[in-house]
């Protein structure tokens, strides 16, 4: 019985020697687990290798490198009322896109639609209307650098605090009015809160300066605008 | 009037590549913390104050980057701000640095897309410009540009597509030269009398100077000599100075 049994032991021990080579030509299928180690503890004797000694018998967790999410562009919506000087107040509505530089720095991006209503003299006079009514359609576009001036936060009561920013905006673009294109610079400040994460409240106030020779005599326009928008970051 | 409504469609389009890119993410982005801590702040700015910590060795998730900024989540499911100085020296899971998968300046020639905006002088009239532009190699790109020329008498749209040959790429400040040709379309003031619209082709020659600013960001300047080919006997000649303008790659 003894000796069947070692008989028996040595067999195992052959099998599993000469089966594991003829494992190497099995070249199409993955190395065991088993070999692997092997090899790795067959390299400590050998040459100084990049691989550690010891290997921890760690789950290999599949890596996706996940793109990271970057939320720097803002897009929204706005409306407000805006003053074109000689022309009366009306509401304006538009739309705006921003990309943030830095925590300091962002560009910004607007186009606005409004109507001019009637001057005092056309009122007075009752009769000669100096614009016809499509030259009463007023829209513009502005591109601006705006700069987060005052960070801060507000407090909702005990347990609500939400970020804000108080930003200074000057940039330039063109105002469609009167039938004609004017170069126009623009510039004023603004107030953004953010409820969430991925979406902004903002208060801003501009004033739109071009000059018009409407009147035949050329000057130079204030027009101001107060508007409140609502942005979603992406 | 219909212009506004056309970026209404393009801000719809993008939402709702956005919402796509939302929808195939799948995996969270974990990181372990190295420094001794991190701060968390309430915002992504330094004006902001910090209302938690996490400590070394603590796995947390990145949500979101804005600017230099990185919302991250603790295994609590609190969600605060870190400057991108102390995202370097946290980990992947599998013990290599954070890759940040930033746009450096090493990398910055092998992007291809480019676009901005410009500013300037249009033969005397002001200027707004934007452009976009393609690059076949670090010195060679493609560039469509569109100007909206505001002047004392006229106004006026013009859409140029040109060669852009870099000498240089890999200086921080470097010249280049363009070439190429377009349509201009002028429209004089409405208050003047005898006035007509046209329409013209135009061909420029031109060179620059690029400005490697930071990250994704250049400052340009550009000088194009514009010649329009008007229906009367004589071509116009006009000096197109864009003082500055802003780029950024992609």
């Amino acid at each position: 019985m003894e000796v069947s049994r070692l008989r028996l032991l040595f067999l195992i021990a052959l099998a599993a020697t000469t089966l594991q080579g003829c494992a190497l030509f099995r070249r199409d299928e993955p190395p065991a687990a088993a070999e692997t180690q092997q090899t790795a503890a067959e390299q400590v004797t050998g040459e100084p290798s990049d691989k550690p000694i010891i290997e921890p018998e760690v789950e290999r967790r599949k890596i996706k490198q996940t793109r990271i999410d970057t939320e720097d562009f803002e897009v929204g919506a706005y409306v407000g009322i805006l003053s074109i000087e000689d022309f009366e107040s009306n509401v304006v509505y538009g739309a705006r896109l921003a990309y943030h530089l830095t925590e300091d720095f962002f560009l910004e991006g607007t186009v606005g639609q409004s109507r001019a209503g009637r001057t005092s003299y056309e009122n007075l006079s009752g009769s000669a209307d100096l614009l016809t009514d499509s030259e009463r359609d007023y829209t513009y576009y502005a591109l601006s650098v705006g700069w987060n001036a005052l960070p801060g936060e507000i407090f909702l009561g005990k347990n609500r605090a939400y970020p804000t920013a108080f930003y200074l905006v000057t940039g330039l673009g063109s105002t469609r009015f009167a039938g004609d294109d004017r170069f126009t610079v623009s510039g004023g400040f603004g107030y953004r809160i953010l409820p969430a994460d991925w979406i902004a409240v903002h208060f801003d106030v501009r004033d739109h300066v071009y000059d018009i020779d409407l009147l035949g005599e050329k000057k130079i326009v204030n027009n101001l605008e107060a508007h409140l928008g609502l942005s979603i970051f992406f | 009037m219909r212009r506004p409504f056309t970026l209404f469609w393009l801000l719809l389009t993008l939402l709702l590549a956005q919402v796509q890119i939302a929808a195939a993410k799948e995996h969270p982005h974990k990181i372990l913390i190295a420094d001794p801590y991190i701060e968390l702040h309430t915002g992504p700015g330094r004006g902001y104050p910090v209302f938690h910590v996490v400590e070394r060795g603590r796995e947390v998730e990145i949500v979101k980057r804005r600017t230099d900024w990185f919302q991250i989540r603790t295994e609590r499911g609190i969600e605060g701000w870190v400057p991108r100085e102390q995202m370097i020296a946290t980990l992947e899971p599998t013990g290599e640095p954070l890759d940040l998968q930033e746009p450096a300046r090493e990398n910055y020639m092998s992007r291809r897309w480019q676009a901005g905006v410009m500013a300037g002088d249009f033969g005397g009239a002001s200027l707004v410009s934007a452009f976009g532009g393609y690059a076949f190699s670090d010195n060679l790109s493609i560039e469509l540009t569109f100007n909206h020329i505001l002047g004392e008498f006229s106004n006026g749209y013009s859409a140029t597509l040109g060669l852009m040959h870099v000498f240089v790429p890999e200086w921080r400040i470097s010249p280049y030269f363009t070439l190429g040709t377009g349509v201009i379309y002028t429209e004089p003031k409405s208050t003047l009398v005898q006035s007509i619209d046209r329409d013209d082709q135009i061909g420029y020659v031109g060179g620059g100077l690029q400005f490697y600013l930071t990250r994704r960001f250049m400052l340009r300047t550009e000088y194009r000599n514009n010649v329009i080919f008007t229906s009367r006997d004589d071509n116009e000649e006009v000096d197109e100075w864009k003082y500055l303008g802003f780029a950024f790659f992609f």
